[in-house]
């Protein structure tokens, strides 16, 4: 750590301002501040900063999305196995190495791919590089099914980078999602990869199939009028689906840990959750279909909903600013979501489509919440505007 | 200008460069929009749409030119409507006879070349004050730039969404997923919203190619 620390120090007067490698100073820059903080105080301006930056933040949410990514590995390897018929003779490690080895390269081309953007459009700006895509890098790898072809999954990074971020102003100035943009480039772009029955589990070419196997969601099954799904397998997670999504105990723990750090903003997970049972119980009460008698409840630990509530609808730069419109953006998400899943035979899944909705309506909903707060404070004064 | 300017004077030969780059109706002026995103997904009806926009708006051009100095100015824009849209039954009378089915696909959009925005602007701002063979000139420019625009985001619409360039197939069968390849075709790009991110992109490299557009 020592010897790496000398290094950045000692490289430093090389990619100072004027010096002979000056066009490497964000890359440098960036490397420095990712391993150490820097001795580096303020010339002009303010003086005092918070010690928990963009660099702390995005950890803390990348050290909570570490129970789904590890369980998702865990059940890729799981429904291979299951699906091959194997499971019974294969041990936990075994399985688990199964998935690590089928993950890391999808995590490894997202990284690659949209670092390798972001450091490329820094240094042509002249900017520092910062540390919006360490979220969104392992965002994109945790929405995807498990069989999308990995150069797709590139062409989607650096779209949602180029398209979701760098052409807004980069970090911070996005009005979508950039992970969601990229799930939903995929989603138009390739539908036969993205969805159907034969991307979410990998078979490896297996020959031998076990009777009566599928391939398909719960969800998928569910739109179909099939509904045959555990509800404990939902909840902890043994259930085909993208990588990430499938297990909501996990997500809990996640969420957990960004509701205790106030990184995640609680308003809008409960508002989601419960914008998405409202519109369960109203589907049951006018229900015709199977699916439309699913039990409200259970529509939160199916799909992506835990997903995109916890990690998604929370992002900060999307969602709305002001607390009472956190309240209404995510009710309006999980209405969406719910009734999208259940009512548009198109799409299996809605969060991903109500989410990037609400992103665009988010500064709108603000604008009407500030709007009504000067009037308010108008009123009060006396003033008449 | 005095009546003496040559033909092909610098200053006319500007009326035809200038909006192919510096005042592209589509990409500066953004004009012309929706059936730039509407006939763009093969490269074929692209080019058939850029020639038909390229003769109706010189004629137009030309005989509005030819009235300017008669048109009641109360009146005028009726009588630009009749013109252009004499002018687009013409074209599309002569598609249907001799390119039957590349006129089907484009269907009802040669028919809505008599509301182009990029026609009533040239003919307002341009064929109302300047004198026909300017006037000219001008239609053959504007009509060019538009239909340059057009063909790029045509070509790369049809080459990643359908893997082929005018009809002709360039991505090879056996690279498709379906035959044991790994290559499969973007249908986002077959959509209309990848055609306005198209435009987008050749806005984005225009400007920062082109120091005249460049805004602080």
């Amino acid at each position: 750590m020592k010897a790496l620390r000398n290094f950045f120090e000692k490289t430093k007067p090389y990619v100072q301002k004027g010096a002979k490698y000056h066009w490497l100073h964000s890359t440098h820059d960036g490397f420095f501040t990712l391993f150490f903080v820097q001795k580096d105080t303020s010339e002009s301006g303010t003086h005092i900063h918070d010690y928990s930056d963009l660099k702390r933040t995005m950890s803390i949410v990348v050290l909570s999305l570490v129970p789904a990514i590890l369980f998702g590995m865990y059940n890729t390897g799981l429904q291979h196995y299951k699906a091959i018929g194997e499971l019974a003779s294969t041990g936990f490690f075994e399985i688990f190495l199964y998935g690590l080895l089928k993950v890391i390269p999808v995590i490894a081309v997202s990284y690659i791919v949209g670092l390798g953007i972001e450091f490329a459009f820094a240094q042509m700006r002249g900017h520092d590089v910062n540390e919006g895509f360490l979220v969104s890098g392992i965002l994109i790898p945790l929405v995807m099914p498990i069989e999308t072809p990995l150069w797709m999954i590139a062409v989607a990074t650096a779209f949602a980078v180029i398209f979701g971020k760098e052409v807004f102003g980069g970090t911070g100035m996005n009005i979508w999602n950039p992970a969601l943009i990229a799930r939903a480039f995929l989603f138009f772009a390739y539908p036969a990869h993205m969805s159907g029955d034969s991307v979410w589990i990998p078979l490896d070419g297996a020959a031998k199939l076990v009777d009566g196997f599928s391939g398909a969601t719960p969800l998928a099954d569910a739109a179909a009028g099939n509904i045959n799904f555990s509800i404990a397998d939902a909840f902890f997670g043994f259930i085909p689906g993208s990588i990430g999504e499938t297990s909501t105990l996990a997500i809990l723990l996640g969420a957990i840990l960004l509701i205790v750090t106030g990184i995640g903003s609680w308003k809008i997970m409960v508002s989601v959750a419960g914008g998405g049972l409202f519109m369960g119980v109203l589907l049951n009460i006018f229900a015709v279909n199977p699916f439309m008698e699913l039990p409200f409840w259970q529509h939160l630990i199916l799909g992506g909903f835990a997903f995109g509530a916890v990690f998604m609808a929370t992002d900060p730069v999307s969602a709305t600013q002001t607390e009472k419109g956190k309240w209404i953006y995510g009710f309006l998400i999980g209405v969406i979501a719910i009734l999208f899943r259940v009512l548009n035979p198109a799409y299996p899944e809605g969060m991903m489509l109500a989410i990037l909705l609400m992103n665009t309506f988010a500064p709108l909903v603000d604008h009407y919440i500030v709007q009504s707060n000067i009037k308010r404070r108008l009123k009060r004064a006396g003033v008449s505007a | 200008m005095s009546e003496r300017d040559p033909l092909f004077s610098k200053k006319n030969l500007k009326l035809i460069s200038d909006p192919i780059n510096n005042s592209n109706p589509i990409t500066v002026q953004v004009l012309g929009i929706c059936s730039a995103l509407a006939v763009t997904a093969q490269l074929k009806p692209a080019v058939v749409m850029s020639l038909s926009v390229i003769a109706v708006l010189a004629l137009a051009n030309v005989i509005i030119s030819l009235l300017r100095n008669t048109i009641p100015n109360r009146i005028r824009i009726i009588v630009q409507l009749v013109i252009i849209a004499a002018l687009v039954i013409l074209v599309d009378q002569i598609l249907k006879a001799f390119v039957y089915d590349v006129s089907k696909e484009l269907s009802v959009f040669v028919g809505l070349i008599i509301t182009n925005c990029i026609l009533m602007g040239r003919i307002e701002a341009f064929a109302l004050g300047n004198k026909p063979w300017q006037s000219f000139l001008d239609g053959i420019g504007n009509g060019a730039g538009y239909g340059a625009i057009l063909i790029i985001i045509a070509f790369f619409r049809e080459l990643l969404g359908s893997g082929s360039v005018y009809g002709f197939k360039i991505v090879p069968d056996s690279w498709y997923i379906t035959n044991g390849g790994f290559y499969s075709n973007n249908g986002m790009m077959i959509l209309p919203p990848m055609a306005l991110i198209t435009v987008g992109i050749i806005i984005w490299v225009q400007r920062s190619r082109n120091s005249k557009l460049i805004e602080d």
